[in-house]
């Protein structure tokens, strides 16, 4: 009964990185298989592994201008990961992580236009407030169907994903459309912009808002009442209900909280990199989440560093591509052998268990 | 006699674990035996070594007479051994008898089916050992008892001549335990050996010859079943004695604690379940419902605990208007339920104990004041002193439910229920699928909770149980209560009501 481990109650922080070092074993074999699998497909197509590899490392972590590369790439999909994380821990599958996003980026790039001169410590809080808001919102339709006449969310969440990418993409076409040939808005006010903490490169504040997001997460899932609920729901509707739990408002809650994640993460890109909205400036950050949010095994740790990895091999494959000529489809090649080897067999497994629970 | 199985000195382990250690067993020729022992007593590994899915460490097999090795079911079947597992292993799409024959087809010019020979083999096959199947039916039709008996014809027809039966009443109704009954008979008029493993005490009594106790992996003894008793039998596979009756306190004033009144409610089919009950419950006592499954008992269960809505009626609980509260006001009322399907509704398997016994408490003092933080330190304390009152076998409160045996995931609920300080306790099957030390521990608990003043609504498919607990027994048939009797009215004239006949004057 007594002895290191158990003294603690709950999973802490500090314990969980500790037994998730040991852990993620797995997970590290598994990137280092899928390496070898693109290192044979390397050689195949005529092209050197290791200078091919050494320059997306180094592209991605060679110097400060690699380093602040990779995390301007990793921090939108640590926000998109964390949501679907969030979601998934009540039970639902939020595949619409993306439109979440794209209605959070625009709702925060008219705050941003919008309002005129307000001193920075208000502007960029309510311009943030407002992509919190248009996530929640984005996610709050899916809960409510899902809710009321049981629509499952795996479709409505996706299908609510291209809404939101064409609804947003006319608005910067008719209505918000800045002068001049491309289709965006004009650029927000000063006063909204996030700081930039690594120039040249695009980094911004917005980092920290998703590290902090991560604890978080942490915190809400696994140091509230609302999170145990949650969890509970998430394990087992039934037994759930016979302990009091509603289960409807809670699925709701985590879909709207997950919506709201992802929101802050298109905020954060609005603010901080584009300083606007641009048609199409998303490519596909939703999705990437999902997997980000399987590769880190659905735990806000996991997540932060998925997306870390993630961002590398994005940042790093521009380099690499530059460097040797490898096409850059390579990079994205590894960032799908990785979730081939760590996140599908997972997700089987996951859906497996649930399946054989589910009476 | 003959002796048609003889095991002897055998031994297995499992890491950490010894199965088996020593075991010695003499099977005769047609008798039926008894394996009989609690949850992990080593029953099922002894006899899945006698079929061939484990090797033991150590020891010999004989059969008929012979030593035999026994590297596999296909060596075990040549051998004429036979086995039923507790889970089928039928295929639900195909018909009877192409299960039956599958794996040993008949065919006509060594590619097709010989069906109608097939079937009327199977017919002849059916009335000999009285167990009557469709052959032409889908098995995914049947009910489960049928099925078994599919698997047996299966058996028999590969040519058993002895018949290893795991567990096989557990997936079973009454009545249809009195159809396997039969057969059973029937197989040993027929010069058939049928091993019967058990950890049932009545229905081990009822068919069986000859019983072996097996406890923690070891032979207690062999008995005759006309010499010996449960209670008996119980001390020898719990290792010391076990009540059956339990002495409940006398008590003269009994206010009303639950009143329901003509309650009605459909079924997930939207079919009545329910149909006009009204009974209520005083406190200091138990009020037993006895009826054959799936005469509204489930329905009722959710009704009262806010799971299911009513149709109509009433549900008043300490003078409170309970009808129209939700699951978790109703548990704020003092109701405390033990859910009929502990995986289902009473455990979320894989939260750890610790989250598990604050479940319908959590948001409440001292693990929530109102704000967000649960304290999850106080949810450890009180976690703590509930596996030392209880005594939960768990490695820590941290464990992960889900890796706990069953009977101790059920002292998991009832210690979460039963230190929730309630006024009503619903108990649906609380016994279902434990072990008779777990059974008896928590029949205790209930009657130790009624002495303290609870009032109980005890539903269980166990006639004894309800019979030997209960202060009123109420029987439930086609929706309806249709009689509320003293407990120790005989078990026929019970039995008469579940199965629906008129009053016995």
């Amino acid at each position: 009964m007594s002895g290191k481990g158990t003294d603690k109650t709950g999973p802490a922080l500090g314990e969980e990185l500790i037994s998730g070092i040991k852990g993620v074993l797995p997970e590290v074999i598994a990137i280092s298989v899928a390496f070898l699998v693109g290192a044979v497909i390397l050689l195949i197509t005529g092209y050197s592994p290791l200078s091919a590899y050494w320059s997306l490392f180094m592209g991605a972590f060679g110097d400060k201008f690699g380093i602040g590369q990779t995390l301007t790439q990793a921090t939108p999909i640590i926000f998109t990961g964390l949501a679907f994380t969030f979601a998934f821990r009540s039970g639902l599958f939020n595949i619409g992580t993306e439109g979440q996003f794209l209605v959070g980026a625009f709702f925060a790039a008219l705050a941003g236009i919008s309002f005129k001169n307000l001193p920075f410590f208000i502007h960029i809080p309510l311009a943030l407030l407002a992509g919190i808001v248009g996530g929640c919102l984005w996610g709050l339709i899916p809960a409510v169907l899902k809710a009321k006449l049981g629509a499952h969310e795996v479709i409505t969440t996706m299908m609510l994903s291209y809404v939101a990418l064409y609804v947003t993409g006319y608005m910067v076409n008719y209505p918000f459309k800045a002068p001049g040939w491309v289709a965006q808005t004009v650029v927000i006010e000063s006063s909204a912009e996030l700081p930039r903490i690594l120039p040249p490169t695009q980094l911004s504040v917005s980092l920290f808002i998703g590290l902090l997001c991560a604890w978080v997460v942490y915190y809400l899932l696994w140091k509230t009442t609302i999170g145990y609920e949650i969890r509970a729901v998430g394990f087992n509707p039934p037994a759930a209900e016979s302990g009091g739990i509603s289960i409807s408002t809670r699925m709701i809650l985590a879909l709207v909280i997950s919506g709201g994640i992802a929101g802050l993460g298109g905020a954060g890109e609005v603010l901080g990199v584009h300083r606007r909205f641009i048609e199409g400036f998303s490519p596909g950050y939703g999705w990437d989440g999902i997997a980000v949010a399987l590769v880190g095994r659905l735990h806000p740790v996991g997540v932060a560093l998925a997306s870390i990895l993630f961002g590398a091999l994005r940042a790093g494959g521009m380099v690499m591509t530059r460097a040797t000529g490898v096409p850059l489809d390579i990079a994205i090649m590894l960032q799908a052998l990785i979730i081939l080897f760590i996140a599908a067999p997972m997700l089987v497994k996951r859906y497996l268990m649930r399946g054989r629970l589910g009476w | 006699m003959t002796v048609a199985v003889e095991m002897q000195d055998i031994t297995k382990t499992f890491p950490g674990v010894v199965a088996n250690d020593r075991v010695n067993l003499v099977v005769k020729k047609g008798e039926i035996h008894a394996l009989l022992g609690e949850n992990g007593a080593g029953k099922t590994t002894l006899m899945n070594i006698l079929y061939g899915l484990y090797r033991p460490d150590r020891g010999k097999i004989f059969v008929q007479g012979k030593e035999v090795k026994i590297d596999g079911p296909a060596t075990a079947i040549k051998l004429g051994i036979g086995m039923v597992h507790q889970h089928f292993m039928l295929v639900p799409s195909l018909t009877v008898a192409e299960n039956i024959v599958l794996g040993r087809e008949r065919t006509k010019n060594g590619i097709l089916l010989d069906k109608k020979r097939i079937i009327s083999e199977i017919r002849e096959f059916c009335d000999k050992y009285k167990l009557s199947v469709d052959p032409l039916a889908p098995v995914y039709t049947l009910p489960v008892g049928v099925q078994q008996r599919v698997e047996i014809l299966k058996a028999l027809y590969r040519g058993a001549e002895i018949l290893v039966l795991d567990e096989p009443t557990s997936v079973l109704t009454p009545q249809e335990v009195d159809e396997l009954f039969k057969a059973i008979r029937a197989l040993k008029e027929q010069g058939k050996t049928v091993i019967f493993i058990s950890h049932k005490l009545r229905e081990v009594l009822a068919i069986c010859d000859r019983i072996t106790v097996l406890r923690r992996g070891k032979v207690v003894g062999t008995v005759d079943a006309k010499r010996t008793s449960p209670g008996k039998l119980a001390e020898m596979m719990v290792g010391r004695r076990v009540l059956f009756r339990f002495k409940k306190k006398p008590v003269k004033v009994k206010p009303v604690v639950l009143k329901v009144e003509g309650l009605k409610a459909l079924d997930d089919r939207n079919l009545p379940a329910l149909k006009g009950v009204t009974f209520d419950v005083h406190a200091y006592e138990i009020l037993g419902i006895a009826g054959v499954e799936g005469n509204g008992q489930t329905e009722l269960v959710e009704v009262l605990t806010g799971l299911r809505k009513p149709l109509e009626g009433r549900i008043i609980l300490g003078g409170v208007d309970i009808t129209n509260f939700s699951p978790k006001k109703r548990i704020e009322q003092g109701i405390s339920h033990i859910p009929e399907d502990r995986h289902k509704r009473g455990l979320i398997l894989d939260f750890s104990v610790m989250e598990n016994l604050i479940l319908g408490s959590h948001y409440r003092p001292p693990f929530a004041n109102g704000r967000l933080r649960l304290d999850y330190e106080e949810a450890s304390k009180y976690a703590k002193k509930l596996i030392e009152d209880f005594s939960i076998k768990t490695p820590s409160e941290n464990t992960i439910s889900r890796h706990l045996s069953g009977g101790t995931q059920q002292r998991v609920i009832v210690a979460r229920e039963f230190s929730r300080g309630p006024k009503l306790i619903i108990a649906s099957q609380p016994t279902r699928g434990l072990d008779v030390g777990a059974t008896e521990y928590v029949r205790k608990k209930i009657v130790e909770m009624r002495d303290n003043g609870c009032a109980v609504v005890l539903i269980s498919a166990d006639l004894d149980e309800i019979r030997s607990l209960s202060d009123r027994v109420a029987v439930m048939y086609e929706g309806k209560i249709v009689a509320i009797k003293d407990p120790r009215t005989s078990e026929r004239e019970f039995g008469l009501l579940m199965a629906g006949g008129k009053r016995v004057r």
